[in-house]
């Protein structure tokens, strides 16, 4: 079972209470970006087995984006922060670094 | 004046905790800055309990303020009075970015009462509802069966669930299969 921490309003929840927006921290391309941008931008998504970056939405709850760092293997989540945070905060690369020694997730180390 | 009916018209199940529909319950969704101190006094002053902090609910009887999220309150007054505290809200907030609305159509309410009250919701909601986890003064806005829904307790063994109106006879039915005699876990 999955469990999340809405960093907004503190509730530990289990899976279903959320809904899970794909990959985080996509580079946004519109207007005037190359073709290949674009097309990466829209449809080129990491499919890691362990370390990952989503965005999570607390439908049930208080209905606020957040993004969670968490193990598509184990289900071990790192951590979450607001949805307002353009790269993953040091607390949390520390604790991922803490558990998988190395990883890398698109620039991020 | 039209005369105001619930979903349910007052629903009501006897089993090992009760389930009933109440009556019409003026409700209020007001968005803006918490920490503002204009919002504090705009919710307190038409609901007249002390201002919640982070899922805490504050109720007495018809009137309450529930923390919704981090921008936004739920306030609770008697029905008849829903249209005067909006404007009255409207007011001590003009000039201040915020949002009030009227949501009493919008919802249904119900009351979960018994010593079995809290395995009924347990049974239904993926939330830890034991004595140490939760009780009065608190909310939860979580997932009943499929729909969205928040409770709070009003005291020891009663619960009142909002749900939007048009789920209502699913939330209903639910609260009541949930509650059927033979149905008792006993975890509580
Ligand atoms: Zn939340």
């Amino acid at each position: 079972m999955l469990i999340l921490t809405c960093p907004y309003c503190g509730v530990s929840g289990e899976e279903t209470e959320f809904h899970g927006g794909g990959e985080a921290h996509l580079k946004r391309f519109g207007p005037g970006a190359s073709e290949a941008d674009f097309e990466s931008y829209l449809f080129h998504r990491e499919n890691p087995k362990g370390v990952h970056f989503e965005r999570w939405r607390h439908v049930n709850g208080c209905g606020k984006w957040f993004i969670a760092a968490r193990d598509t293997a184990t289900l071990q989540v790192f951590g979450t922060y607001p949805a307002q945070t353009t790269e993953p905060p040091q607390e949390i690369r520390d604790k991922i670094t803490a558990a998988r020694p190395g990883w890398r997730w698109r620039d991020f180390a | 004046m039209s005369e105001t009916v619930t979903a349910l018209g007052g629903a009501h199940y006897a089993g090992y905790a009760t389930i009933t529909e109440q009556p019409a319950r003026g409700m209020i969704t007001l968005r803006g800055n918490l920490a503002e101190v204009a919002v504090k006094n705009a919710a307190t002053g038409v609901a007249g309990v002390d201002m919640p902090d982070l899922r805490e609910c504050h109720i007495v009887d018809q009137r309450g303020i529930a923390w919704m999220s981090p921008d936004e309150l739920l306030v609770m007054v008697p029905h008849p009075e829903v249209a005067s505290a909006v404007s009255t809200i409207q007011q001590t907030l003009s000039g201040l970015h915020s949002l009030v609305v009227d949501v009493s159509d919008a919802r249904a309410l119900f009351r979960i009462e018994g010593s079995g009250a809290r395995e009924v919701l347990a049974k239904l909601c993926p939330v830890d509802l034991s004595p140490a986890a939760f009780g009065p003064g608190q909310i939860r806005r979580t997932r009943l069966g499929h729909v969205s829904a928040a409770f709070w307790m009003v005291d020891d063994s009663a619960f009142e669930l909002v749900c939007f109106r048009s789920v209502a006879q699913y939330a209903f039915d639910l609260l009541k299969t949930a509650a059927e005699p033979g149905g008792e876990v006993g975890v509580f």
